[in-house]
């Protein structure tokens, strides 16, 4: 059994049905990339994952370490080891990002007291997400994710939106939040499992990643080693794709 | 005071107040006016104590310059830590010995308003009185505690409060009922007087029994360059309460706010706001509410007068609805007689956004948690220059509510 299997989820938001029978897994420990235009479905599928509201699955299964979690709730899906960065999650007006970072430590396996190593030491003070710019944003839910440590994480094109200054310290952060806060490799202790939505492939200079899939009109088209799957979008775009019929199915 | 005053005021006692339900005050009985006597605050009894905290008043004044106690209709407790600069007695005793505290009797609020200030007037209520001397500016708040003691009694209180000018105070007032006082009725006449360049912070916390019934009336007189900031709290059950604090900003450059958080539970029916005149050039004012219903009535109401030019003016009210069949309603009201004035409101009325709650529990947090904290937020979050102790009470309130649930 794999650590995360997706099986032929459907899910529809609003009147609109956006992922049409999606499959594949992740092994533990694990690194995938999810490519697509936009308006492919990517960010319903990782909401789907995490077990957003506002997605309803209308067939399919989600299967997470053994456990079907299709209709768990999002705080259940968080205990049982899933984190999120989301690209741009909600301003949450009186809740100060210190309070959320310490309850979430306290519900988690990480612990508090990084802020500085994210530059945040100045918010904490500050409601969550409200008037952060998208570098700060990305820098937040770092520092939460830090706290909460998750065994799976799914991130949300973490470098948009962030400026060449910060893209160094994000990326190094989501290094750490997966390979942990390892120096020469020495500290070899359970790699987190990650699933990443990129456009530019940017935060692959800052990661390794085992997979790729390419995320077309709700289904996935096609898989390869991302380097080339990157390579072969920024030179022919996702037109081939498009026209391409294969629906990836894996048992 | 003279027959004609007398005879308008008694009139009065059959005028409904202008919002609220009406109440029927031969319903009650006048509470007693000489209630057990407290020396030391530290010996009050266990029960009380107890309903003390639950509204911001410590036994342990330790970090107050001032305390008082009212239960029912006579002062139980009176003492002054910060000894010089402070005043600080029963309403009664000092118009009688101070000739200069007689200015402020009645003058900011007109007895004939409706039948619970003409009650308070005719009977010769007794309350507390703060003086604060110019140029003083007290370093830990003072606290006042009114107690309902008596089962279907009533309470009618009027205190004084002035800060004298360049002074400055801060108080924490908790209002409560004890000895399983439920069926009660607690009116409180408060006129406040602030100084040129002083500055006066009130928070008032109430805490009563779902069926007891709450009339306070408060005016303020606020002078040049001096500020007043009005909390007000209630965040348990109920009968009615129904408060419209009124501020005038007399003073050029006066400045003041109202920030009201309230939840109405089930058959809890509270109707309060604050409202501002906005009379010299250059004040500003700034009325913020929060609330929260869960199935009872909530109506906050709000209005900015400007009566100047060159004021500025912002009213808010925000209201959560987390539980049907109870009824929210948001009222503000702006009214300019110059064309150099800026006021603006906003109001808002609806549920917690979903994916902030989901947002939250994707950390970790259960819906019931994410809902507290989000509630906890929404209550006192974008309220400026909350004292601590408050948040700490507001917090401990929410908390104790199990909100989410």
């Amino acid at each position: 059994m794999s650590f995360l299997e997706i099986k032929d989820l459907h899910v529809t938001a609003g009147d609109r049905e956006i992922l049409k029978g999606v499959s594949f897994s992740m092994e533990e420990g694990e690194t995938c990339i999810l490519f697509g235009p936009n308006g492919s479905g990517k960010s319903t599928l990782l909401a789907s994952i995490m077990g957003y509201g506002q997605m309803k699955i209308t067939a399919g299964h989600i299967i997470f370490k053994d456990q079907d979690i299709t209709h768990k709730t999002v705080d259940e899906r968080a205990r049982l080891g899933i984190g999120m960065m989301m690209q741009r999650p909600p301003n949450v007006t009186g809740v100060k990002l210190g309070d959320l970072v310490k309850v979430t430590a306290a519900n988690g396996h990480g612990k508090t007291g990084q802020e500085t190593e994210f530059k945040m030491e100045d918010f904490l003070d500050r409601d969550v997400n409200v008037g952060f710019s998208g570098g700060e944003i990305k820098r937040s839910e770092l520092l939460q994710l830090a706290a909460q440590a998750p065994d799976f994480v799914m991130l949300d094109e973490p470098e948009s939106g962030v400026d060449l200054e910060n893209i160094g310290l994000i990326g190094r952060k989501v290094h750490e939040l997966i390979y942990g806060d390892t120096h020469c490799g020495a500290d070899k202790h359970k790699r987190v499992s990650a699933l990443v939505i990129t456009h530019t492939g940017q935060i692959l200079d800052y990661i390794g990643a085992d997979k790729a899939y390419i995320l077309i009109d709700g289904q996935i088209r096609c898989t390869g080693r991302p380097a080339d799957l990157l390579k072969d979008i920024k030179e022919n775009g996702y037109g081939d794709c498009k026209s391409c019929q294969t629906i990836v199915k894996i048992q | 005071m003279s027959d004609d005053r007398q005879d308008s005021v008694k009139q009065a006692l059959g005028k409904a107040a202008a919002f609220g339900p009406d109440i029927d005050m031969n319903k009650f009985a006048e509470g007693e006016r000489k209630p057990e006597q407290i020396e030391k605050l530290q010996d009050t009894p266990d029960d009380l104590a107890k309903r003390m905290e639950n509204v911001g008043v410590t036994a342990d004044d330790s970090h107050r310059d001032g305390t008082i106690l009212f239960i029912d209709n006579g002062m139980s407790h009176c003492s002054n830590r910060a000894q010089d600069g402070l005043i600080i007695m029963d309403t009664k005793q000092a118009l009688q010995k101070f000739e200069w505290a007689r200015q402020y009797n009645w003058k900011a609020l007109d007895p004939t308003k409706d039948k619970y200030t003409a009650k308070t007037y005719l009977e010769d209520s007794d309350g507390y009185f703060l003086y604060i001397k110019p140029g003083y500016h007290l370093k830990y708040p003072v606290q006042t505690c009114m107690m309902l003691g008596k089962h279907q009694g009533i309470q009618n209180l009027h205190n004084i409060i002035v800060v004298d000018h360049d002074a400055s105070m801060e108080i924490i007032t908790g209002c409560t009922t004890v000895h399983g006082a439920n069926e009660a009725l607690h009116v409180g006449v408060s006129e406040m007087y602030i100084g040129d360049n002083a500055s006066l912070s009130f928070s008032m916390i109430h805490s009563w029994n779902d069926h007891t019934a709450v009339r306070p009336r408060t005016n303020v007189m606020i002078g040049k360059n001096a500020r007043y900031v009005n909390n007000y709290v209630v965040l348990d059950p109920v009968g009615t309460v129904q408060s419209f604090p009124t501020a005038f900003l007399n003073g050029e450059g006066a400045s003041c706010s109202f920030n009201t958080m309230c939840i109405a539970h089930e058959n809890s029916d509270i109707d309060t706001g604050g409202c501002a005149m906005l009379n010299a050039r250059g004040t500003n004012a700034e009325i913020l509410s929060r609330n929260i219903t869960y199935g009872g009535k909530m109506v906050a109401r709000g209005r900015l007068v400007g009566n100047a030019p060159g004021i500025k003016a912002h009213l808010e009210c925000r209201s959560i609805v987390q539980k049907d069949g109870g009824v929210t309603e948001a009222i503000p009201e702006l009214e300019a007689h110059f064309a150099d004035v800026e006021m603006t409101h906003e109001a808002a009325v609806g549920k917690i956004a979903q994916d902030q709650i989901e947002y939250l529990m994707s950390r970790g947090l259960t819906q019931d948690n994410a809902v507290s904290m989000i509630v906890r937020g929404f209550l006192v979050g974008g309220i400026k220059g909350l004292p601590q102790s408050l948040r700490t009470e507001i917090d401990k309130a929410v908390d104790k509510a199990n909100l989410g649930s």
